[in-house]
């Protein structure tokens, strides 16, 4: 009984009603190629909502991540045209990127500046680092090396790297989140931060993973972007970071901390992916994208937040008996 | 008495001490202070700086924006946020434009553009007063939503050719090098600061940011006074649609976009606490001033857009960051 009425059970009934809605007029939408294909697409959101959902379960928000991605896509764009390869590209835009979370952790942490407010302004910054770098000039699929745009396309056991990175992301943050004591730490930060003190855990600390997590999955899902579409510049993935929270949210992730499943922001990702790449299918402009990710973010909060919602107390019982 | 208000979280004496010397160590002096040596710095680094109808030109840096910047200070010292206000923006603009294809008059262009901006604003209003959702996700998802219709309406296009008479607006001068925009720009700042500081509904802002519970218990209708403050801004982010349209000419999906960081930036600048609770018009007015006057300089100086919305974002985290830095360094220095 309680499966049926969480959220995720829910959810995966709205996937699957979509899917079987764009099924019933062009049923190739939904053979297993295809299938495979939107999951590919969906990979970096898929990561980046991962991230983002373990800085929300600690109260925050990272409105960073689509320039901290921008900007490591970038710089592994540069590591290559210098010849760097690539397994250190990987272990470098991951460090880079983790680097740039922490920066949003250490001032959140440190002088307890609200996410958002951090976040807003590096988002900015780092968008704007990209600029400073380059001078606004692209990097173009031919400077950039076979391998490094291979790798992710590269097909494994039937699925590209990329989606078996996606696969791995979300593997190894269920067993971060229900596994280790940092996982735990973040649940207990965002439920009550108060008693999380008294549990011996430190709250800032573990915004401050939380944040440094989120940067390392932007940083290492910017070289996949910039790979698999071939080219970096200032702009890549502009606004990314509103579907990345649309996913947490339509995913049942509350945005009041302490409270979410690796699971939900998964499928609040794939419901985003597939909508995208559904659209051309049914002829639908892409430009109504946009708008429906709003209302999804919209419906789904509502849901969320409604459902939970307490009763309100009578505090005069006189005036309102007499209404 | 108080021993207990000591110790409590916000010290709210019925009246302050030595008025002059606190006006002097404030936020706002020290902004003004601010404002008057970059101008001074910019006179100094660009001849072309001190023309008048340069810095008449270098207004429309910052009046749209902070039109919106006192509206949203209202909104944040209230304890909520809006960042759908660029995408209002859009949506009223696209609306306009809709209405000047199908040969609508001036003022009916006017009147649609205020209009869209109190709908888009009631509907956040709706949204988190009346179902109680937290702001920062609605505006999060009512920002794709306004911005996304008028991507779906525009798509890769754009609506020109405005009336001519429309024009006055982000074009036209009241007399000599004051501009539309900023006589707007004063009358909202004087409208808004008797609003908030010399009216009960003002009071009651700041009661609710402190303590919104207390203050549903003092009977002020919270959920009432949050809604007026989203329309409020709804409204304000129409009238700015109106000017920045009438400025530009021309309407595409991506106007005004980016407009909400830089107006909770103004805010913030201008001793706004993001917490909710405190905050004055006065200092938003100076940071709007200092904003302007930081990007009309460094566009004096060749510097592109993108590296000015580095030193906006780099200048919200500063001015948070540098007072509680500053308050852990004195902390710390009293320890020893």
């Amino acid at each position: 009984m309680s499966l049926l009425k969480s959220r995720e059970t829910i959810l995966a009934l709205a996937i699957a009603a979509l899917l079987a809605a764009v099924a019933s007029r062009f049923p190739g939408f939904v053979e297993p190629g295809n299938l495979a294909r939107v999951l590919t697409d969906t990979s970096p959101l898929i990561l980046l909502a991962l991230g983002q959902m373990a800085v929300i379960l600690t109260k925050c928000i990272d409105l960073s991540v689509a320039a901290n991605l921008a900007l490591c896509g970038m710089v592994a764009a540069l590591m290559n045209g210098a010849g760097v390869p690539l397994p250190l590209i990987l272990l470098a835009v991951t460090v880079l990127g983790a680097a740039l979370g922490a920066v949003n952790g250490l001032l959140v942490w440190k002088l307890g500046i609200p996410s958002i407010v951090v976040t807003l302004g590096t988002m900015t910054i780092y968008r704007g680092t990209i600029f400073l770098m380059t001078d606004g000039a692209w990097i173009n699929a031919h400077q950039m090396s076979e391998g490094f745009k291979a790798f992710p396309r590269a097909v494994v056991g039937g699925l590209p790297v990329m989606a078996w990175i996606g696969i791995a992301g979300v593997a190894g943050v269920a067993l971060l989140l229900s596994r280790t004591p940092l996982g735990r730490a973040f649940y207990a930060v965002g439920g009550n931060p108060h008693a999380a003190v008294y549990a011996g855990i430190s709250v800032g600390r573990t915004q401050f993973a939380a944040f440094v997590l989120s940067g390392a999955l932007a940083g290492l899902t910017g070289y996949l972007w910039v790979a698999r579409y071939a080219v970096a510049y200032v702009d890549i993935a502009g606004g990314f970071e509103l579907d990345v929270v649309a996913a947490c949210v339509i995913g049942g992730i509350a945005i009041a901390g302490g409270s979410g499943t690796v699971a939900g922001a998964v499928m609040g990702a794939l419901f985003l992916g597939i909508i995208k790449n559904a659209l051309p299918v049914v002829g639908i402009s892409p430009f109504w994208q946009m708008a429906i990710s709003g209302s999804a973010i919209l419906i789904a909060i509502a849901f969320n937040t409604l459902g939970r919602r307490e009763p309100g107390r009578i505090i005069l019982r006189q005036a309102g008996a007499a209404e | 008495m108080s021993t207990a208000l000591r110790h409590s979280e916000r010290q709210i004496p019925d009246r302050l001490t030595r008025p002059a010397a606190r006006a002097l160590k404030s936020w706002e002096s020290l902004l003004a202070i601010v404002a008057i040596g970059i101008f001074v710095l910019n006179a100094w680094a660009s001849p072309y700086f001190l023309d008048p109808w340069n810095l008449s030109d270098a207004s429309f840096n910052f009046t749209e924006k902070a039109m919106i910047a006192f509206a949203m200070a209202m909104l944040i010292i209230a304890g909520e946020i809006d960042l759908s206000v660029g995408a209002i923006i859009a949506l009223a603009s696209t609306v306009m434009g809709v209405a000047m294809t199908a040969g609508a008059p001036t003022p009916v262009l006017v009147l649609l553009g205020l209009g869209t901006g109190l709908a888009c604003g009631a509907f956040n209003g709706m949204l988190v007063a009346r179902f109680g959702l937290p702001s920062i996700v609605v505006t999060i998802g009512t920002m794709s939503l306004f911005r996304g219709i008028s991507y779906i309406i525009l798509g890769d296009g754009a609506f020109t050719g405005y009336p001519d008479s429309f024009a006055w607006f982000g074009q036209g001068y009241v007399f000599w090098v004051i501009t539309v925009e900023l006589v707007i720009f004063t009358l909202a700042a004087l409208v808004f600061g008797v609003l908030l500081h010399r009216t009960s509904f003002g009071r009651t802002v700041y009661a609710i940011g402190n303590n919104s519970v207390a203050a549903r218990f003092s009977g002020i209708r919270v959920d009432r006074v949050r809604f007026i403050l989203f329309l409020l801004t709804g409204l304000m982010s129409g009238i700015a649609a109106i000017c920045l349209t009438s400025r530009l000419g021309s309407t595409r999906p991506s106007i005004a976009s980016g407009f909400e960081l830089e107006v909770v930036t103004i805010v913030v600048l201008g001793g706004v606490s993001i917490l909710g609770g405190s905050g004055s018009i006065v200092g938003v007015v100076l940071a709007a001033l200092v904003m302007g006057l930081v990007t009309f300089g460094l566009g004096l100086l060749n510097v592109p857009g993108i590296v000015m919305s580095v030193v906006v974002g780099a200048l919200l985290i500063a001015v948070i960051a540098v007072p509680r830095l500053w308050a852990m360094a004195r902390a710390k220095s009293r320890k020893r």
